[in-house]
This record gives structure tokens, C-alpha cells and sequence, in this order.
């Protein structure tokens, strides 16, 4: 397989002359060595794609045990008990496994090529913030093995089930999130060094391809609520192992401090999964619309607002756990403001279809696919804004619908359709046309089979995290565990198509699609392992 | 040609007010409910979803000509406009508006929704792993509800029941046309009480207490669930509300009252074996087998098996501690204020009398109360 | 933006390795807290292969950067990295902050039956909020005996600390100057008033669990008592050793004049621990 992947190249540029440094031979090792004390931004990207699809598949799998035993009312295949660990962990292993690892792969490959830098800013810490990530997704997966099982109170933890009630593997989850914090803390400090450090000569910020921009942001939002996560997880180990009462009102504190911590965190960490998506998204239209991005400015300033609005929005979440009448007003209004840029966004992409010379490669139709189903998962966050109507909504099945078409036809499309893209760049083949346009259609039918359903039974009153349900409610999910079963196996299509991809192909040119305009595409198909290392001169484009 | 576009219009048509006509039909939408606050909700939510339908042909109306009409295949040459401020500032301040159309309504409902003030009486709900505790405040009475599928329905050995797994042994019994403030805590993990019919849905959260209220305007039996994950069993922590006319609520709680006093006289007698085992068999299955399991082999480690627990039936002290004060920092709570003395004395006797255990004694009723009034 | 060529450097063992290591003292943690003291020996092997790893590490680094492989855009990046990591570290301790402000303000006075939430005395008739909090509302968890006084030991250790940035400062300046052995005496005065916090720091916490009845399991004051000092404590640790090490360097004339990126980033780093010591000492101690 090495074999497919960029070549090396032969001569180190940047091979240390003076004196003092540890001998190193003059060639990157090769075979396994490579892969694990490599620097290079490109390989270290290709390491977190793949960690992203393994880790996909098995979050995957969690999920296609959840929709086999809500198939049918009545309990057929797992215990509650395990099914409430399959639940958290398909939530905690597609969010920190497979989403986020994915777009920081991407980042890494293609953040310098697209703002012609020779590498990541730090490419030693880069390796490190990989490497961390294997280790904590091996000790998180351990838990299954222990005493009492995977951790079962959902991915949001809520104390006191998450603490006084959890299994005892609850202080591994915990731990092993630590890790996966850090190494996206530091991923996001490179990420941040590097894009304001290493552009080319010439490229001013708003120059910047929009992927790098939506970057940019996300790595701060990153930085400011991640560690607001390993604070609160650490009060829970805490109140779990040290006696201590964070969350527990008998010593003065409180089960819902939990929660705003949580939240604070986690209502940035669900732009996090999507802010880069909207980059990508960004960068395909143009170029398949063959006619440039409608607002370049008006697109930055929105993504800036959604990021600085998501810390004032947490408590939407919590409208139903007893917040003062100020509090929800203020959640309520917040929220909905995030309408507005995200409108913005909306707009700008169908503007800037409007008269253009578009064309239909499988890139651009995930690109499409998202702007059309993550729109309607947005509209489903609006009415969940609406703090009354949320009293009705909260915790059923269409809160589960909502951040399944953000995340599924939103983030992982938006995946997708970067994979799509850049495939001819990282393998110099085009993937397999007729194969990624099955794929596409068989994922569009699929997801929605599988999360359109899922309004319906919310709405007639059934709650999430329930391994069986009352009658009234089981055709809506036959349909949906059919569309699952359909959604997850179309995925395999999806490594088909990849590995073909990278075995051979079409040949891609280096500009590989005809309206493609930004840096990456003046170097060859596939991109040599070392590129731009004397950095290009940029010529801004009139915007 | 046109034939074939008529086609494509009609069949995308229909695939189009096929779900959104079924969505408007009951059982697949939001109820609209018996209190005029779940009327709110619902109207709320119609309004928004059909803002949200309007804004959603446009836009993809929009998206989708352009897909059509400037299609490369059908020779669409690239034209080169972007940045419009006008268009710009248009598609913020419109959608802006749009909003406040929207939340003045939410706002209202919301300040309504919080005025809990002036009610005619209160119900404090207990969440409890996995069960409801109501308590009539003031009024002296108090009872547990907790779900009545039977097990080999949901094992699919027996035919699921009309209302499986939204049924209860005992349900929520209110008046029509009085408002109720409902009170809401929890003696362990966070739940959540939930009856959409009645547009109330609100966290119990352990330690403190939380409000809401409702004002039912047509008699009937409005079921729900537990919406919050509690843990195992959560699936199984149904809520139902029996609203009546106020007489016969009247009638109902005075004849719960009498049966409490009842209750409360028969603490004095001596209680036999079987009439013990009887009542412990009875309680233990309604409320300890969910965590001990029927059988008694719990769920180690994280809850320990009582049957053959030679430990436990020679320490008949700590035996009767445990259910009444619970085990600090761990899944097991006491019993003292959820169940009534000849409860906890009958349930402990079917402990170390049954699935083998064979203690032999009795704990008897009066001698519970007794400890109880320490 | 410089045009030259931008120093990558070769693979390297460290980051796998660090990232094992660090996975080893975590399993082990988790083992010592879950399964007991098996974990242990796994943990501090862990811990000391962490501390192994980073010396080989920053050896390289320090090697590379005396063998003037870094330029002038290096030195950036190494700016930019260090700064977002000290605001991701603010952001950490804000958390704890927002913890102990939320508690002070809207839990315990709900718990006593004040504010929007008040409802919740219900549960709790005979609590009186206060704080620092003597009596927490459940019967079973006993509160502090009495807290420590802010114009003792926390004093002490703030004046300690207020003047170790200050003799930091004054070592910063002598280097920018070329004054290479003023620069020595007062970083090692520095490093020496850092201990001196420690030990202070040491001493007030065997006061509090030996006289005070102030634990980690005494109610919500303890708790936020020992979570925010405990982190700052860390952090003044990590920042010592930090400093012994730049100490070390400076000893060895590492660092010239208008090039000593190492010594700004421990001083950054000093200086940060600093200032969250005035809001625990403010927030914590004072009021
Ligand atoms: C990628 C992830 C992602 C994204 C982008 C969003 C986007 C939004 N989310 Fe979502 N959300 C989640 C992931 C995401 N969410 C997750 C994971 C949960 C559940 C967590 C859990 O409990 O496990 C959740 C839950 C959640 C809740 C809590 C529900 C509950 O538990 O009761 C709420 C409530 O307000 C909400 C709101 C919103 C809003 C208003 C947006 C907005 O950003 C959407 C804005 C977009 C549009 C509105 C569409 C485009 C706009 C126009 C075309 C302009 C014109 C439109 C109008 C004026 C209407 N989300
Ligand atoms: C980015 C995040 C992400 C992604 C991509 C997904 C993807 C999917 N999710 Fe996700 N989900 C969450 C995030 C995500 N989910 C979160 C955060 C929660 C909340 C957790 C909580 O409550 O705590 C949740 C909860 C959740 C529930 C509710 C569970 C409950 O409340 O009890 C359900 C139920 O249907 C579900 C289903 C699915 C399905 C069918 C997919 C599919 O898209 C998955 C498709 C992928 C595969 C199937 C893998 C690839 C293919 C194979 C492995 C081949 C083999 C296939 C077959 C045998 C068919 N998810
Ligand atoms: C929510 C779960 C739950 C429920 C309901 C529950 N228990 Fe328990 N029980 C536990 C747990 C957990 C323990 C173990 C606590 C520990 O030792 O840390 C336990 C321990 C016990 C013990 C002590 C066993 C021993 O070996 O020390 C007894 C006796 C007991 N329970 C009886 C009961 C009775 C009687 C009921 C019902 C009236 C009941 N339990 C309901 C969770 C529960
Ligand atoms: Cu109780 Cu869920
Ligand atoms: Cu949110």
C-alpha cells in the first residue's frame, strides 16, 4: 500500500548542516518508521483520515446495533444496559473520533498547500497531537472491558449518573478524553501558528482560501472550550475519587453546574464540526459553479459572528432543567440570532450558483447535498430555539433528527465531498466516477430514509436514549433502521472507492478541476511530499 | 418533452406534500393537547415550521433553478458578479425580522409557562431510579407509580398490550379545571416528568427543586415518559396523568386518605410469614427488582445479588439499615420516606426469605415504625 | 513574512514515544483511582517517562536553535504557539472561576431559598447559605471547622509570588541588557522565591487538613478550595521546574541578547501562573 502513497522525496531541503544535531539519516525512514516518526504534515494528515474512517466504521457500528434493536418494540438483541453504552459511545467516537480527527486531517494536508507553506508550523508537536489520539481511543474502547462496562450515561455526562451512578470505568472515559483534548488543543495552536505565521509572501488574511478562514476560527473556538472541557471532567473525576462536591447539592454545589460547564464547551464544539465544513463547502461551489464565491468578505464576517455567538447560546440545551425566566429569554434570543449569519452563508452559496457554468462531479454533488440537508437540519435548530416549543421537543427523537442532519449530510458530507476533492491532489487519480455517484445517491436516499423519520417519532413523543418504545412509534423506526442499514453499507462503497483511488486511476493533472483557482493546485498531481519549500509568490485575486 | 417536465413537477409534487401533509396528520405531529399552554406550544411550533417551509422553497427553489438553468451542459457560460451590499444587507435584515416576528409570541408563552403562582394545589413528583413518587402536599397522601408491562412483554413472550410500556400501576390522578404547581425534585440521578398533552416537560434534578404547572381542560388519561436518561431502565419510567372532573378528584383523595390512616392502624399487629412474603413480593418487584433483578442476582458490581448473600441474612441489623437509610455515594437509596413501614418491614422479610434464603425471621412492621420515629 | 526557507525538521521518536508515555501514566492514574495501588508503579513510570521524553524532546529543540537552524519566522511560530497555549490555560482556570462564582452567587442562595430558584429550600429547611461555607446542607457532609485566614500564610505567598515576577522581570531585563551574571542572580532568586511558594503552599495545606477540617470532601468550599490552589500549585510546580531549566541554560550563556525565546516563554508563562494567583487569592482567600 506504501507504495500508492506520495513518493518520498529524495533530497531533504531542510536537512539540519550545523553542528549539534542528533545524527538523523539523510532520508526519512521508510516502511512502518515512517508512518511513526514522521513530520510531514502530508503523511501526518493521511494518519488522522484513516484514524477518522476506522474510527467512523466503528462509531458506525455502534449505531447499527442501536437501529437493530429499535428495529422492533421490545427488547430483542441488547440489554438496556448495553444499549445505553452503545448509545454514548457512537455519540462520543463519531464526535471526537471520526468527525473532528477528520477535518484536522484535511487541515493538515491541505491548510499549507493552500496558503503555500512548507509545512505545519510545528511538525513535531503535529505528530505528537496525532499520536495522542490512537492512545485515547485504545483506552477509551478498553473500557467495554471492564467491570461494569463502557461508560452509559450519554455523551453529555450529566452528573450525578455520570459520577455518585457510573460504572467504575467512568474514571478511564475520563482520562482518555484528556488526552483527546490535549491533542486537539495543540493541533489547534499549530494550525493557529501556522496560518498566521506562514503564509505566502503576498497573501494577506483576506486572501486567505475560505477553508484556511473557517480553520482559523475553529482552531481558536477550540482552544477557548476545550479546556473548559478538561475542567469539567476533571471536577467529575474529582467528585467521583476525591469525595468532593461539585455536583452535588447535600454539599452546596449543583448537578446543573455540570451542565453549563458542559455546554459552554459543548455548543462551540458542534460549530467546531461545522465551521470547517462550511469551508469546504466554500471552496467546491466556486469551483464547480466556475465563477467566484458571491461575498468573500460578507463569508468571513459570518463565520466570525456564528463563532463569537456560540459562546452565548449554551444553555439552549437546558431550557427544560428549571433555568430563571431571564436565562431562557436570553438562551432563546441568542440562539436564534445564529440564524442570521448562518442565513448568510445559505444565501451566499446559491448566489454564487446563480449564473454560473455548473457541473456535477461527485464533489460538488455532496457539496450540494449539504447545502440543501444541512439547511433543514438548521431549520429543526431553529424551532428547537424556540425555548416554549423546546419544553416539547427536548430530549425526543427530534433533537436526535436536527443534529443528525447537521452532523451526518452536514459534517460528514461536507467530509465527503473535501475527500472527493482532494483526492486527485493527495493520490493523482481521479476517484472512480460511476462508483462515488453510486455512493452519493445511495447516501443521499440513506440518510434521509434514516433521519427524516426520526422528526416524526420525536414529535409524537418518543425520547432519545431508549432501547424500546411504545407501538405508536414503530414504523417510524423500521424505516429509519432500514435507511440506517442502507446508509451504513453504502459507506463501504465509500472505501472502495478510496482505496481505488489510491491504487490507480484516471490520471489528474495538477490543476485537476478546471475552475479549482487556489494554491494547492499549482503543485503536481499528487503532491510530492515536500512542497512550496521556497514559499511561491502569491498574486491576490480580485475578490 | 414537456410531457416528461410535467411529469418530474408532478411526481416531485407529490413527493413533497406527501410528507408534509402526513406530518399534519395526528400521530406523526406534535399533539396540539388539553391545557392552553400546549395549545401555545403547538401553535408556536406550526408557526415556525411553516416559516420555516416558505423560507425553505425559496431557497431551494432558488438553488435548484440555478442547478437547472445554469447547468454547463446546457451552455451556461460563467458570469463573474459577486458582492452586492444591497442584496447583502437585504438577506440580513429580512431573516432579522422575521425572527422578531417569531419570538414575540415565544416570549409570551414563555412568561405564562413560568407563572406558577396562584395555583389551587400542588403535587410534588419525585424521580426515582426507576419510578415516580407523588405526593399531594398537604393532604397526606403520597404514592409510588411505577410501570406496569409485564416483563414477558418486553421480552416478546407475551402480545404487546394498547398502551405498552405507558402504562403504570397507579397514575397521577388530577382535576380538571384547577391549577396544579407541580413541584419537582429527585432522590438520585436527574429525570425528567413528561406528558405531552399537557405541554409540560421539566427536569427533576436531585437537591433541588424545580416548578411548573398545568391546568387541564378536558378530562382523560394523558401518558408520557421519562425524558432524561436516568440510566438502565430508563426507557421503562412511564408517566400517566388520569385527569377527572374536580368532584370526583375530591372523592378519590379522601378515599386515599382514609386508606392511608388504614394503613397506618395496621402497624400495631403482629404480621404473619405469608402475609409478609405476600406484600414483600409485591413491593420488591415493583421497585427493588429493577436494580436486584426478579431474582435477586443483581448486577455486580455495581449492584450486589441479595440472593445467597450470606453476609447480608446474617447481619439482620445492616439489612434493615440499608433499605432504610440506602448506602451514601452508591445506587441505593433509602426507603425511609418512599415507602410505609409495613412496606419496608414485608420487603425485607421476602429478602431473607426468598430465592433460597432462608433466614427464617419475620421483621416486623411495628418495629420499623418504631426506628422510623426516632 | 521572510522568503527563505522554513526549517522542518526531520522524523523524530519523541512525539510517538511522549504520546505513549503519557497514555501509560494515564492508564495508570486510572488504575491507582479505579483498581488500587497496581496502577501505581504504572503511573510514576509513566509520569517519568513523560518527564524523560520532553527533556530528550526540548534537548533537540535546544539543540537546533543553538545550531541556528530557527529564523526569525521560527521564532513566530514558537510566539504564536506559546501564547494560544497560555490562553488555553486561561480558559482552563476559568472554568474554575465560573464554577466557584456560579456557586457563590446562584446555588448556594437557591439551596437557602433566595432568588428565581429559591423553591429548592424545600429540601433543605435549616440551611443558611454563606461563605465561606461552614455547613453544607446534607447532614452527612461535614463542612470546614473554620477557613484560613487571608492575611497569614496566602499573604506570605502572595507577596512571594508578586516578587518573583518582579525579580523575573528585573533577570529579563539584565539579559536584554548583556548583563549575563545579574541576569543568573536574579533568575535564581526567582527560582528560588518559586520553591519558597511551594513550600509555603505545602505548609498551609497541612494546616488546613490537620487544624481546619478544611478537606477535599468538606462540602462545596473544600471542594473549590483545594480544586483552584491544587491547579495553581501544579502550575507554580511546572513553572519552577521550567525556570530551573532556563536557569540551567543561562548558566551555559544559551541565550544572547536579542535572542532568548526560551527565557520570554518562561517568563510569559511565570507571569500568567502570577496573575491567576491574584484572582485565587482575591476570589479564594478574600472575598
Ligand atoms: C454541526 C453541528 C450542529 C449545528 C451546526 C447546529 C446548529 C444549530 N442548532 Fe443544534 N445541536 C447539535 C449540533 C448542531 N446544531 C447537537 C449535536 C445537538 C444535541 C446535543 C445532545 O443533546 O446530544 C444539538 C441540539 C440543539 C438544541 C437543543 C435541543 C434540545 O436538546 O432540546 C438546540 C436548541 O436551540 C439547537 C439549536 C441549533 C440552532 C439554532 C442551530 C443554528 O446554527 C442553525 C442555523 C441554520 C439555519 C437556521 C438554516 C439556514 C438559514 C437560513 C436559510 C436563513 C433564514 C432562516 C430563518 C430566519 C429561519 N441545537
Ligand atoms: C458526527 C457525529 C455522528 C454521526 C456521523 C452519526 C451517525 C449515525 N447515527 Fe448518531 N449520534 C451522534 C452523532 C453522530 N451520529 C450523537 C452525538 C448522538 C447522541 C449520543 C447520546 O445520546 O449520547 C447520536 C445518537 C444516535 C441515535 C440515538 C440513540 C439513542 O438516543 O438511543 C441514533 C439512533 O438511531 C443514531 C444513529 C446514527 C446512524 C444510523 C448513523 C449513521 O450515519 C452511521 C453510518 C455509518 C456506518 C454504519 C459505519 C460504516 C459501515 C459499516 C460499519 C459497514 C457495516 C454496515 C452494516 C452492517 C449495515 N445516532
Ligand atoms: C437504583 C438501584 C437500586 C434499587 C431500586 C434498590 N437497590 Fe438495593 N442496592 C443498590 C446498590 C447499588 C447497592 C450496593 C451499594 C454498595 O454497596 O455500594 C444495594 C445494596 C442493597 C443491600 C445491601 C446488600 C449488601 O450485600 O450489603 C440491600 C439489603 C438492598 N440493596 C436492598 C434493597 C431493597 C429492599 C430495595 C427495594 C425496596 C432495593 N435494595 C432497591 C441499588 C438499588
Ligand atoms: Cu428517569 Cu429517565
Ligand atoms: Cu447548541
Amino acid at each position: 500500500m506504501a507504495s500508492h502513497l506520495p513518493p518520498k522525496s529524495t533530497t531533504q531541503h531542510s536537512q539540519p548542516t550545523s553542528a549539534g544535531v542528533a545524527a538523523e539519516p539523510h532520508s526519512p525512514p521508510g516502511g512502518l518508521k515512517r508512518w511513526l516518526l514522521t513530520t510531514n504534515h502530508k503523511d501526518i494528515g493521511t494518519l488522522y483520515m484513516l484514524l477518522s474512517l476506522a474510527m467512523f466504521f466503528i462509531g458506525g457500528l455502534f449505531a447499527m446495533v442501536v437501529r437493530a434493536e429499535l428495529f422492533q418494540p421490545g427488547l430483542q438483541l441488547v440489554e438496556p444496559e448495553f444499549f445505553n453504552q452503545m448509545t454514548t459511545m457512537h455519540g462520543l467516537i463519531m464526535i471526537f473520533g471520526a468527525v473532528m480527527p477528520a477535518f484536522v486531517g484535511l487541515a493538515n494536508w491541505m491548510v499549507p498547500l493552500q496558503i503555500g507553506a512548507p509545512d505545519m508550523a510545528l511538525p513535531r508537536l503535529n505528530n505528537f497531537s496525532f499520536w495522542l489520539l490512537p492512545v485515547a481511543f485504545t483506552l477509551l474502547l478498553s473500557t467495554f472491558f471492564m467491570p461494569g462496562g463502557a461508560p452509559n450515561f450519554g455523551w453529555t455526562s450529566y452528573a450525578p449518573l455520570s459520577t455518585t451512578y457510573s460504572p467504575p470505568s467512568t474514571t478511564f472515559f475520563i482520562l482518555s478524553l484528556h488526552l483527546a483534548g490535549i491533542s486537539s488543543i495543540l493541533g489547534a495552536i499549530n494550525i493557529i501558528a501556522t496560518i498566521l505565521n506562514l503564509r505566502a509572501p503576498g497573501m494577506r488574511l483576506m486572501d486567505m482560501p475560505l477553508f484556511v478562514w473557517t480553520w482559523l476560527i475553529t482552531a481558536f473556538l477550540l482552544i477557548a472550550v476545550m479546556p473548559v472541557l478538561a475542567g469539567v471532567i476533571t471536577m467529575m473525576l474529582m467528585d467521583i475519587n476525591f469525595g468532593t462536591s461539585f455536583f452535588n447539592a447535600a454539599g452546596g454545589g449543583d448537578p446543573v453546574l455540570f451542565q453549563h460547564l458542559f455546554w459552554f464547551f459543548g455548543h462551540p464544539e458542534v460549530y467546531i464540526m461545522i465551521l470547517p465544513a462550511f469551508g469546504i463547502v466554500s471552496v467546491i461551489i466556486p469551483t464547480f459553479a466556475r465563477k467566484p464565491l458571491f461575498g468573500y468578505a460578507s463569508m468571513v464576517y459570518a463565520t466570525a459572528s456564528i463563532a463569537i455567538l456560540s459562546f452565548l447560546v449554551w444553555a439552549h440545551h437546558m431550557f427544560t432543567v428549571g433555568l430563571p425566566l431571564v436565562a431562557e429569554l436570553f438562551f432563546m434570543y441568542s440562539t436564534m440570532l445564529i440564524a442570521v449569519p448562518t442565513g448568510v452563508k445559505v444565501f451566499n452559496w446559491v448566489t454564487t450558483l446563480f449564473r454560473g457554468s455548473i457541473t456535477f462531479e461527485p464533489p460538488m454533488l455532496f457539496a450540494l447535498a449539504f447545502v440543501v440537508l444541512f439547511t433543514i437540519g438548521g431549520f429543526s435548530g431553529l424551532m428547537l430555539a424556540i425555548s416554549p416549543a423546546d419544553f416539547q421537543y427536548h430530549d425526543t427523537y427530534f433533537v436526535v433528527a436536527h443534529f443528525h442532519y447537521v452532523l451526518v449530510p452536514g459534517a460528514v458530507f461536507a467530509i465527503m465531498a473535501g475527500v472527493y476533492y482532494w483526492l486527485p491532489k493527495w493520490t493523482g487519480h481521479y476517484p472512480h466516477l460511476r462508483l462515488s455517484q453510486w455512493h452519493f445517491w445511495l447516501s443521499v436516499i440513506g440518510v434521509n430514509l434514516t433521519f427524516f423519520p426520526m422528526h416524526f417519532a420525536g414529535l409524537a413523543g418518543m425520547p432519545r436514549r431508549i432501547p424500546d418504545y411504545a407501538l405508536q412509534f414503530a414504523d417510524f423506526n423500521m424505516i429509519t433502521s432500514i435507511g440506517a442499514f442502507l446508509f451504513g453499507l453504502s459507506q463501504l462503497l465509500f472505501v472502495v472507492v478510496v482505496v481505488m483511488c489510491v491504487r490507480g486511476g484516471e490520471k489528474a493533472p495538477a490543476r485537476a478541476w478546471d475552475g479549482a483557482e487556489d494554491l494547492e493546485w499549482t503543485v503536481p498531481s499528487p503532491a510530492p511530499l515536500h512542497t512550496f519549500e521556497t514559499p511561491p509568490e502569491f498574486v491576490p485575486r480580485q475578490h | 418533452m414537456r410531457m416528461r417536465k410535467r411529469l418530474v413537477w408532478t411526481a416531485s409534487g407529490t413527493a413533497m406534500g406527501v410528507p408534509v401533509s402526513g406530518a399534519l396528520a395526528s400521530g406523526w405531529n406534535m399533539p396540539v393537547g388539553v391545557t392552553d399552554l400546549s395549545r401555545d406550544i403547538h401553535g408556536l411550533h406550526m408557526a415556525i415550521f411553516w416559516i420555516c417551509v416558505v423560507i425553505g422553497i425559496v431557497v431551494f427553489g432558488a438553488l435548484f433553478y440555478s442547478l437547472f438553468r445554469y447547468r454547463r451542459s446546457r451552455g451556461a457560460k460563467p458570469s463573474a458578479f459577486h458582492e452586492h451590499t444591497t442584496v447583502e444587507v437585504i438577506w440580513t435584515i429580512v431573516p432579522l425580522l422575521i425572527l422578531v416576528v417569531i419570538a414575540i409570541p415565544a416570549t409570551a408563552t414563555l412568561k405564562s409557562m413560568y407563572d406558577a403562582s396562584d395555583a389551587d394545589m400542588e403535587v410534588m413528583i419525585t424521580g426515582q431510579q426507576w419510578r415516580w413518587r407523588y405526593e399531594y402536599r398537604g393532604e397526606e397522601v403520597s404514592f409510588i407509580s411505577s410501570l406496569a408491562t409485564p416483563r414477558e412483554q418486553i421480552a416478546g413472550q407475551q402480545e404487546k398490550g394498547e398502551h405498552y410500556l405507558l402504562e403504570v400501576d397507579r397514575s397521577l390522578v388530577l382535576p380538571v379545571d384547577r391549577k396544579v404547581r407541580l413541584l419537582l425534585t429527585s432522590d438520585d440521578v436527574i429525570h425528567s416528568w413528561w406528558v405531552p398533552e399537557l405541554g409540560v416537560k421539566q427536569d427533576a434534578i436531585p437537591g433541588f427543586v424545580n416548578e411548573n404547572w398545568v391546568r387541564i381542560n378536558e378530562p382523560g388519561i394523558y401518558r408520557g415518559q421519562c425524558a432524561e436518561l436516568c440510566g438502565r431502565d430508563h426507557g421503562f419510567m412511564p408517566v400517566v396523568v388520569e385527569a377527572v372532573e374536580p368532584e370526583r378528584f375530591d372523592a378519590w383523595l379522601a378515599e386515599r386518605q382514609a386508606e392511608a390512616a388504614e394503613a397506618a392502624m395496621g402497624l400495631d399487629r403482629e404480621w404473619a410469614m405469608d402475609e409478609l412474603m405476600a406484600r414483600g413480593e409485591q413491593v420488591y418487584g415493583t421497585i427493588c427488582a429493577s436494580c436486584h433483578q426478579p431474582d435477586g442476582s443483581g448486577n455486580p458490581p455495581v449492584f450486589p445479588a441479595l440472593a445467597g448473600n450470606q453476609a447480608l441474612l446474617d447481619d439482620r441489623e445492616r439489612h434493615i439499615e440499608t433499605v432504610i437509610d440506602g448506602i451514601a455515594g452508591s445506587a441505593m437509596p433509602g426507603f425511609a420516606n418512599t415507602l410505609d413501614p409495613a412496606e419496608i418491614a414485608a420487603v425485607i422479610t421476602y429478602e431473607r426469605n426468598a430465592w433460597g434464603n432462608e433466614a427464617g425471621d419475620t421483621v416486623q412492621p411495628s418495629a420499623i415504625a418504631e426506628r422510623l420515629a426516632d | 513574512m521572510s522568503g527563505g526557507s522554513y526549517y522542518v525538521p526531520p522524523s523524530s521518536k519523541w512525539p510517538v514515544l511522549a504520546s505513549l508515555a503519557l497514555g501509560a501514566m494515564m492508564v495508570g492514574t486510572g488504575t491507582l483511582l479505579v483498581f488500587g495501588v497496581v496502577g501505581m508503579p504504572v503511573m510514576v513510570v509513566g509520569l517519568l517517562a513523560v518527564l524523560a521524553v520532553m527533556t530528550l524532546w526540548f534537548r533537540d529543540v535546544i539543540h537546533e536553535s543553538r545550531g541556528g537552524l530557527y529564523d526569525a519566522q521560527m521564532d513566530r511560530s514558537f510566539r504564536w504557539g506559546m501564547g494560544w497555549f497560555i490562553f488555553s490555560e486561561v480558559m482552563f482556570f476559568a472554568a474554575f472561576f465560573g464554577t466557584l462564582f456560579y456557586v457563590r452567587t446562584f446555588a448556594l442562595p437557591w439551596l437557602d431559598g433566595e432568588g428565581a430558584k429559591g423553591v429548592a429550600a424545600l429540601l433543605w429547611p435549616d440551611f443558611t447559605a454563606s461563605w465561606p461555607l461552614l455547613e453544607p446542607p446534607g447532614e452527612g457532609i461535614e463542612g470546614p471547622r473554620d477557613v484560613l485566614s487571608p492575611w497569614q500564610l496566602p499573604l506570605v505567598n502572595t507577596l512571594i509570588l508578586v516578587g518573583s515576577s518582579i525579580t523575573l522581570t528585573v533577570a529579563h531585563e539584565a539579559l536584554k541588557e548583556g548583563y549575563r551574571t545579574t541576569a543568573r542572580h536574579w533568575l535564581a532568586g526567582t527560582v528560588l522565591l518559586g520553591l519558597c511558594f511551594i513550600v509555603v503552599q505545602g505548609v498551609e495545606y497541612y494546616e488546613a487538613y490537620a487544624h481546619y477540617g478544611l478537606t477535599l470532601q468538606a462540602g462545596i468550599y473544600g471542594a473549590t478550595f483545594f480544586l483552584m490552589t491544587g491547579f495553581h500549585g501544579l502550575h507554580v510546580i511546572i513553572g519552577t521546574i521550567i525556570l530551573i531549566t532556563i536557569l540551567a541554560r543561562v548558566v551555559r550563556g544559551h541565550f544572547s541578547r536579542d535572542d532568548h525565546f526560551g527565557f520570554e516563554a518562561a517568563a510569559w508563562y511565570w507571569h500568567f501562573v502570577d496573575v491567576v494567583w491574584i484572582g485565587l487569592f482575591t476570589f479564594v482567600y478574600v472575598f
